[in-house]
């Protein structure tokens, strides 16, 4: 039963890390840049949703919406402002400025908001009692394994079937090639922006939901946590970041359960560093090699 | 590497501030003629203060230098000893935050100290001070190490062996049989230092300890997995040596899977009933360890809390009680080792670390404190529990 309920809490935690995941892996596999201003959009979308349910006295379902439509302008402006200029800069340059844009969103957040702590009102409430309450399962976790697993599906048939999704395949395999083709590339790279930031909307109020303690730097850890799951899944591929933020979570749980809650966070990494040695482009990344 | 950014990023900036106030700041401290004395002659002493004034513990920052701003407010319509009062914020961060914002302190002529608000920059602050000859007295660093080998450092908060032996006893009083479990950060000088007496002292009651599990910063948003295993150990008492952010999400969490223990806190725990959108209800019942109680009846906390509310609109926690008498406390001191003005920051030292150990104080978070050569206060500590969504005294 304990297992049981180490796995579960492992997979709902899991689900969050997938659903950052899913934004890192959409940005990277279409723009092929690092987008390390992700985690601090989902803080951004945690604020507010957050402002919107108790300030505004919003539903929640409306105030997750005005979240998401608040942080997919702002991931379109970051895109247009700081990335475009870039576009053909070396990718460090581009690196760096997603830190600096990092950094820009914290220190705006800890103006506008301020340094103390805020209690998140979980989107849900509530608790699934089985076998007699010896094992219990919140409504939160059961609904961010849903709302993860929703989005995966979505997510893939949008870039499999559309006419959008084919103009993103088209300009992660070959920007150049693709604007020959008619592909208007800085059109499809924003619309990747936006929908990434909207899923970090999402994945805000379904973090603070779990972890009810909103501050500035609530984005960070989840943010590289997150990363990890998705060069752990293959960066890039939209299965592998589910896959990767699942079993990231699970390690971590079961980790903690039952070796040491001091070493689940190492013991993570560890197996990320085995699975890299073994397989180098990630669990479900294509490895595709360089001719010179 | 964000954070190594971030380090190098601060270093350049504070670089350039020294650089830019270079030409004065030498010898302001022990220039003698500058010796501030304001329009009635009192006799004004420069005292400066460092917390976290934004980031996650800017709480307490915040609350240790409102409560000081009372304090010398209320010092300086008395006659006699006046202060002049300046706060910087150095982010709980025991690096170069903490003594950037010491050194800043020393720039403006510093001649004592009330500070610093963590235990973690006090560590390190203590040592600068000791070496600079600096007195500092710390209203909240409740780490041994602040004072440890410092003859310089003093602290208004009781230690944190005494925190956990305190709690330990407490609770091998008031719920004997209980079947203990203990969640603490392990990256971190306080939690860990209460944890290990707490569970020495439990030991020594005849207690037994069902569950022990931990987390770092890192970590510190998910305690599902340490829960469940406090729970089917059958604990029915959970310490938690831990601040009021992750002791939120504990209580949440615990609520949400059904497990309902009695929580009890240490001082870190104070705070929790200020955090934003808190459900309180979920807060009721849960036991703290705290020198102050904002419901006090005797006069002085009265007067105290009411001009706190007035000035900043909430109800003053421990954390601003120790700002508080550590004013004091720096006054009577001042006063006892018949300090003035001209004297520079190491004479003041010197002066002040022999009439330490001699003074008694009666503040609102204890009366008749005294004070070991060591640093250590001598004052009870206190439980109070959570009603109603106020601390009020236990009543078994």
């Amino acid at each position: 039963m304990k297992f049981l309920a180490y796995l579960i809490s492992g997979i709902s935690l899991g689900s969050v890390y997938a659903i950052i995941a899913l934004g890192y892996t959409m940005v990277y596999g279409i723009a092929k840049m690092l987008n390390f201003a992700h985690g601090d959009v989902i803080m951004i979308g945690g604020y507010i949703s957050f402002i919107a349910a108790n300030y505004l006295g919003l539903p929640t379902l409306v105030s997750v919406i005005v979240a998401m439509a608040v942080c997919t302008i702002l991931g379109v402006v970051i895109e247009g402002l700081a990335y475009r200029p870039l576009r053909s800069a070396p990718s460090l340059a581009v690196l760096i400025t997603a830190i600096g844009v990092s950094y820009l969103l914290q220190n705006s957040a800890l103006l506008i908001w301020g340094a103390n702590p805020k209690s998140y009102t979980p989107v849900v409430s509530g608790t699934l009692h089985l076998f007699d309450g010896q094992l219990t399962i919140s409504y939160v976790s059961l609904l961010t394994i849903v709302a993860c697993i929703v989005i995966m599906i979505a997510l893939t048939l949008f870039t499999g079937r559309t006419k959008m999704g084919k103009a993103m395949r088209a300009c992660s395999e070959d920007k150049g090639a693709a604007q020959l083709m008619g592909i208007n590339v800085n059109r499809t790279i924003s619309l990747t922006f936006a929908i990434g930031s909207a899923l970090a909307a999402i994945a805000g109020a379904l973090l603070c939901s779990f972890s009810p303690t909103l501050m500035p730097t609530t984005g960070s850890m989840p943010g590289i946590k997150a990363f990890t799951a998705a060069v752990f899944g293959g960066i890039g591929s939209i299965p592998g970041a589910f896959l990767g933020g699942i079993l990231l979570g699970v390690i971590e749980s079961l980790a903690r359960g039952y070796i040491s809650t001091q070493l689940s966070n190492s013991i993570v990494f560890a197996v990320l560093i085995v699975v890299l040695l073994v397989r180098p482009a990630g669990l479900l990344g294509k490895y595709v090699p360089e001719k010179v | 590497m964000k954070k190594t950014l971030c380090l190098l990023l601060a270093l350049v900036m504070v670089v350039g501030m020294l650089a830019g106030c270079g030409s004065n700041a030498g010898n302001s401290a022990d220039n003698e003629t500058a010796a501030p004395a304001n329009n009635d002659g009192n006799p004004t002493f420069k005292i400066g203060s460092s917390g976290p004034l934004t980031g996650g513990a800017a709480i307490y920052g915040t609350a240790v230098m409102n409560a000081a701003r009372i304090a010398v407010d209320e010092i300086n319509a008395m006659d006699g000893i006046h202060f002049e009062f300046q706060a910087q914020d150095d982010e709980a961060d025991s690096g170069d935050k903490a003594i950037n914002a010491y050194n800043t302190l020393m720039d403006w002529g510093m001649q004592v100290m009330v500070g610093t608000v963590t235990s973690g920059s006090g560590i390190t602050v203590s040592a600068q001070a000791f070496q600079d000859r600096t007195f500092m007295l710390t209203p909240s660093g409740s780490s041994v190490d602040v004072i440890k080998d410092k003859d310089n450092a003093f602290q208004v908060c009781f230690t944190d062996p005494n925190q956990g032996t305190g709690s330990a006893d407490y609770i091998a009083e008031h719920f004997p049989g209980a079947k203990v479990a203990v969640i603490y950060r392990n990256d971190d000088a306080y939690s860990q230092g209460i944890r290990d007496t707490f569970v020495a002292e439990l030991a020594a009651k005849g207690l037994t300890l069902e569950y022990e599990g931990t987390f770092t910063a890192d970590t510190a948003t998910d305690f599902s997995v340490q829960l469940t295993a406090a729970q089917s150990a059958g604990a029915d008492m959970l310490f938690l040596p831990i601040y009021y952010q992750p002791a939120a999400v504990i209580l949440q969490q615990a609520n949400q899977m059904g497990y309902a223990p009695t929580f009890f806190g240490v001082d870190g725990m104070d705070g929790i009933l200020t955090l934003e959108n808190f459900d309180t209800s979920l807060a009721e019942g849960v036991y703290l360890l705290t020198p102050f109680s904002a419901d006090a009846d005797d006069a002085r906390t009265q007067a105290f809390v009411a001009e706190y509310q007035k000035r900043y609109g909430e109800v003053p926690n421990q954390f601003a009680a120790d700002g508080y008498d550590a004013v004091y406390i720096v006054k009577a001191a001042l006063e006892a080792a018949g300090c003035t003005p001209d004297m520079s920051a190491a004479e003041i030292c010197e002066a002040l670390i022999k009439v330490m150990p001699t003074i008694t104080v009666d503040g609102i978070t204890g009366e008749g404190m005294t004070w070991a050569a060591t640093g250590e206060v001598s004052k009870a500590p206190m439980a109070v529990v959570i009603k109603d969504g106020v601390y009020v005294t236990p009543e078994n």
